[in-house]
């Protein structure tokens, strides 16, 4: 998997409010229109700045929070290919892997916003061509590898009738 | 090896002895969602080609987020969790009987060395009744709902060990914030804590659930503690069933320990908007608030609203304050009418909500206007949480909340003892 985009940098312990509010996520379950309140808190204008394939790059903890599937939904709705963080909160992580949103562990202290980033999730290694540096990627556990790349867990269940790990 | 709780509990379910770092598919005893998940849920159950739930006397959903229904939107949403109940031939608790972390352990059904997924964060609660209770996502949840099972990974555990007794006027959510200052929001992630020492001890069961509640604002999977006489005269109350405790080996290996002495612990406040930003209440005193909130899985229960009549009866919420009160169940909601906690919290000027998640979540019951700050019981004070992400939000216990009501300003509870 190979994603090409440019970075949006957001802070530390971005929680699933921002991400999505809970004024929004209880009134529906149509995710392009949640997509359009993405990050509403912390940018209003957040959704109007995305080009499909972009990346939202936080820093430790992301995600913190509620366990609203419809936050790792929205990001993906809203045409973010992938999340990279120092850190996420694990409820987070988990989502994102089981609706196929790729997450990435790795040092974003070297990506700012605007930055054009290279991300090569089978090679494990993130090109930052703004600032011609190659970031190296925490791999993710073979269980999470497996439900990503059977495009989530519904699938993952959907092709094996429940839980195939071994 | 020893194991800890966590690790004995996952081995329970799964059918070997697990150790930290380990992954394993295990069976779960219990499957809870809320009105918030619970649709989307649904529909993760439909696409993963789910027929039924694997059993029907160990799912329940909780319509307590947005209850009664604020909109036609939520009310579309309730009726779908409404009809798939139904068809599938489960629980559902509707609206007015109250939060899911309040329902769940009143049900009877989770108790000591129990394994509970629910997709709501705070699903962590029921590690107060020595269980492994952990919040998932709504795709997790269906996945658990058709198979009965659900995969983990075995975390290792952060020991909190609690030396000392409470002083008067300093509470169980006192003690839990000043946790959560101390290792920040992130201290635990991907880990599991446990509770400890004779602090943990002496609190009553009610008070426990509220420390367990918080163990994911520190990132924490579960917050486990230690079952005892008083875990089990609360289950007596709601069930016959006998659980058997799972306690901590002595060599189990812990990924820390830490301790504190809190005999000397002052009341706290969270500052807006993150739930360890956390500091003593006298920092922040004579704040001016427009809003204070009593309720929530964290502080709704019958200690807290009794603590908050306490302090409330025989005077007046201060002019420039609404006080909103939410309990957590219509069992709370009744003992506290019985008692009479109720009729004082109304004569002082609070207006009760509807049994269930109140204003917590910013979709009804109590959204604060631009530049207002609100101080409550609840466990988050996220920017915009409650609906508004111009207003900010001051977590304190039930005491603070009603000494702040009745001055409109942040005030130390102990001024009023
Ligand atoms: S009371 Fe608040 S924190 Fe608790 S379950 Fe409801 S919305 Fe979540």
């Amino acid at each position: 998997m190979q994603f090409h985009g440019k970075a949006h940098k957001f802070s530390d312990n971005v929680n699933t409010d921002y991400i999505i509010s809970g004024k929004y996520k209880f009134k529906t379950l149509d995710m392009k229109e949640l997509a359009r309140h993405v990050m509403e808190d912390l940018d209003p204008d957040f959704y109007r700045k995305i080009t499909a394939g972009d990346f939202i790059v936080g820093g430790t903890n992301f995600g913190c929070g509620s366990s609203r599937e419809q936050a790792p939904l929205a990001i993906k709705h809203a045409g973010i290919s992938a999340v990279l963080a120092k850190s996420f909160a694990r409820i987070f992580y988990r989502n994102a892997i089981n609706t196929g949103l790729p997450v990435v562990e790795c040092d974003t202290g070297e990506i700012e916003s605007g930055d054009e980033l290279l991300v090569d999730l089978a090679g494990g290694v993130i090109t930052n061509k703004t600032r011609g540096v190659a970031i190296p990627v925490k791999p993710l556990p073979a269980v999470m590898i497996k439900v990503l790349n059977d495009g989530g867990l519904a699938a993952h269940f959907r092709k094996y009738g429940g839980f195939n790990f071994d | 090896m020893g194991q800890t709780i966590i690790e004995k509990i996952l081995s329970s379910h799964s059918g070997k002895s697990v150790q930290a770092g380990e992954i394993v598919v295990a069976q779960v005893d219990y499957i809870m969602g809320q009105d918030g998940t619970a649709p989307l849920a649904i529909q993760a159950f439909n696409e993963m080609g789910g027929k039924a739930v694997f059993d029907r006397e160990k799912v329940a959903f909780v319509i307590d987020h947005s209850a009664p229904s604020p909109n036609e939107g939520v009310s579309a949403l309730h009726k779908l969790m409404r009809e798939f109940a139904k068809e599938k031939g489960f629980r559902l608790y509707d609206v007015g009987e109250g939060v899911c972390h309040q329902l769940i352990p009143e049900s009877g059904r989770v108790g000591p060395g129990s394994l509970v997924i629910g997709a709501d964060s705070h699903t962590c609660t029921y590690g107060a009744l020595n269980a492994f209770s952990t919040g998932v996502g709504s795709t997790d949840l269906a996945g658990a709902i058709i198979s009965g099972r659900m995969w983990f990974k075995v975390p290792e555990t952060i020991k909190f060990v609690c030396h000392g007794v409470l002083p008067a006027g300093v509470y169980a959510k006192d003690l839990i914030l000043y946790l959560i200052g101390a290792v920040t929001a992130d201290g635990a992630t991907y880990m599991a804590a446990e509770y400890t020492g004779e602090a943990i001890r002496a609190l009553s069961q009610e008070s426990r659930f509220t420390v367990a509640n918080m163990a994911i604002e520190m990132g924490a999977k579960a917050g486990l503690m230690e079952a005892d006489e008083k875990t089990f005269a609360w289950l007596r109350r709601f069930t016959d069933h006998k659980f058997a405790p799972v306690p901590a080996d002595p060599d189990a290996a812990y990924a820390r320990v830490l301790e504190y002495d809190v005999s000397a612990l002052e009341p706290q406040v969270a500052l807006p908007h993150q739930v360890d930003n956390v500091a003593p209440l006298g920092k922040v005193a004579g704040t001016p608030v427009q809003e204070a909130v009593i309720g929530t899985c964290t502080n709704g229960r019958l200690e807290d609203l009794r603590i908050a009549a306490g302090i409330l009866r025989g005077r007046k919420v201060h002019p420039e304050v609404r006080l909103i009160v939410a309990p957590a169940s219509r069992r709370v909601f009744l003992e506290a009418i019985e008692e009479g906690a109720i009729r004082d919290l109304v004569e002082a000027g609070a207006a009760v909500v509807t049994p269930g998640c109140g204003p917590c979540v910013g979709t009804h019951n109590g959204v604060p206007s631009d530049g207002e700050n609100v101080i409550s019981t609840a466990n988050r004070n996220f920017k915009g949480r409650m609906g508004n992400s111009k207003a900010q939000i001051f977590l304190a216990s039930p005491a603070a909340v009603a000494a702040s009501a009745l001055t409109g300003r942040i005030t130390d509870p102990r001024e009023y003892f």
